[in-house]
């Protein structure tokens, strides 16, 4: 049997699956969700060991599961005075629905809302989202967050208990409640981007596979017909610009390159020439979001006109006017040093004072450089190595201090 | 930390006529000075530019053009920042493009009333 093509099947419709029996038969709790699909494909496993993957393994899954879920709810009738009151009318007439692929987009789709929820923290946010929205394992989210199984579980657990304290109300959402819970879905959507854009996991294929579902994810939402789309559109195209040079940021040591080490014939143009796409898309009427100051200054950095960085200047002045955080500060302060003069820049990055940043002294030893200060770039490459927590992240400075030194 | 208006007083000169080049020269200068302050984390609101056209409204119901009638000196706009004292925010005025043109920047702590 093919393991990969089984794996695939079973990661892509791990989420398809929970989604429909949660939300089309209203089943309000997850766990059961997810062990009728871990059941589902245990029956497949073996069924298709025999006889290898059928013609349509989708399909085939789908029925198991309908299946599962019905010999549940049978069991659960000779209990019937503890069915709990809340349980749809609809799941009595379930045995006579066929799960189509507009009730799985409909489930998916509900689904993205009901697990992105504005208060669970970042960490169980991202866990519950690799989990059921991108069908990762448990012990892929482990090595993505650099974690163990254990902790992944319990934040897991914590987070479907949250969920599922909330959710009771929530099997049907309607139109506007979608609509105004859009930018926290994005919010996650782009905490999963960043997840694997920025991880310091080795293993290439578990981060391209995070940003690849955070932008199918984001596809998937700006192909429903009931949202504004520019916001959408403008994520998009950020993430294009930015996995576009997903190849160019490795150096091969394990350490990512910044924008002007990069080797610039390995952007991929492809990638490119979409994020153009959905940024012009993303300007129709007059919505301006972070994501779309953010795809500018993506767009701009694969530019080399002049101007180029005024324009990226401004756009981060503005950005921070929307939402202050200290990439952006520092990200801005270089930009000032490019398009206005180093001098300036050195003078504004002191009034940062983020004291205890090692990317902070790393850009003070950068400007330093620029200005050809070599005792000052030193001192503050110096200072970056005692404030930095990472290995490689060492590593990357006492390399920066080996080519002064050289 | 507290919040502080930033007022910009300025004598507008009738006779100067700004090239394109000039104004964007100075519309880049303000916004680089306010994505300083944004920068240190310390923009509370970025305030709006305020024009040249205005109306002044008197206790005996008479409306005069202008806010200039009696006053040379205008408001010509305002940001909010947040610091820990008034002086501190006086500081962040420091290299505003306003007082490079003979302007003044005014700092007035923003009252809070509590239970309101």
């Amino acid at each position: 049997m093919d393991d990969k093509k089984l794996s695939g099947i079973f990661k892509s419709e791990y989420s398809n699956l929970i989604a429909v029996l949660c939300n089309y038969y209203g089943l309000t709790d997850l766990q059961l969700a997810e062990d009728i699909v871990s059941d589902t494909f245990l029956k497949a496993m073996k069924a298709w060991s025999h006889k290898g993957i059928p013609e349509f393994p989708k399909a085939w899954l789908r029925k198991v599961a309908q299946n599962l879920l019905n010999e549940h709810y049978r069991r659960k009738k000779i209990y019937e005075q503890k069915i709990t009151p809340e349980l749809d009318v609809r799941n009595q007439h379930v045995n006579f629905v066929e799960i189509t692929d507009k009730i799985i987009e409909d489930s998916q789709l509900q689904m993205i809302f009901v697990l992105c929820d504005p208060k669970l923290n970042r960490e169980s946010q991202l866990c519950i989202a690799l989990r059921i929205l991108c069908g990762f394992s448990i012990e892929e989210i482990a090595r993505a967050l650099l974690s163990n199984k254990e902790t992944i579980n319990k934040k897991l657990y914590r987070a479907k208990k949250a969920i599922k304290e909330r959710n009771r109300v929530e099997t049907n959402l309607t139109s506007s409640q979608y609509v105004s819970r859009l930018d926290n879905v994005l919010r996650v959507i782009y905490l999963l981007f960043n997840e694997g854009y920025y991880s310091s996991v080795n293993e290439e294929n578990i981060r391209y596979e995070i940003c690849w579902e955070a932008m199918r994810l984001s596809l998937f939402l700006s192909e429903q017909k009931i949202f504004p789309k520019q916001k959408i559109y403008a994520l998009i195209a950020l993430m294009c610009f930015h996995a576009s040079r997903l190849d160019a940021r490795k150096s091969g040591e394990n350490v990512d390159l910044l924008y002007h080490e990069q080797d610039k014939r390995k952007w991929n143009k492809d990638l490119i020439q979409k994020g153009r796409k959905y940024l012009n898309l993303s300007a129709a009427g007059n919505v301006i979001s972070k994501y779309h100051l953010e795809a500018a200054i993506a767009y701009w950095h694969t530019e080399e006109t002049t101007g180029k960085w005024n324009n990226i200047l401004q756009l981060y002045n503005k950005l921070l006017t929307i939402e202050y955080s200290p990439i952006i500060a520092m990200n801005r302060t270089y930009a000032l040093a490019q398009a206005n003069s180093v001098d300036e820049a050195i003078q504004e990055a002191h009034k940062l004072e983020l004291k205890d940043n090692h990317h902070y002294f790393c850009l003070l030893a950068e400007l330093y450089r620029m200005n050809n200060n070599i005792d000052k770039e030193v001192e503050y490459l110096n200072k970056a190595i005692e404030f930095a927590n990472k290995e490689n992240e060492k590593e990357l400075i006492n390399n920066k201090l080996k080519k002064v030194n050289r | 930390m507290k919040d502080f208006m930033m007022l910009f007083h300025s004598e507008p000169d009738p006779n100067f006529n700004p090239t394109p080049e000039q104004i964007q020269e100075e519309v880049k200068a303000w916004q680089d000075w306010i994505g300083g302050i944004a920068a240190q984390g310390k923009l509370k609101n970025e305030g709006e530019a305020l024009g040249f056209e205005g109306k002044t409204m008197h206790a005996d119901g008479t409306v005069t053009d202008g806010p200039y009638a009696e006053v040379k000196e205008i408001v010509g706009g305002f940001i909010i920042v947040s610091a820990d004292s008034v002086e501190e925010a006086a500081q962040l005025a420091k290299g505003c493009p306003g007082l490079t043109n003979g302007g003044k920047v005014e700092i007035r702590d923003i009252m809070v009333f509590d239970g309101m």
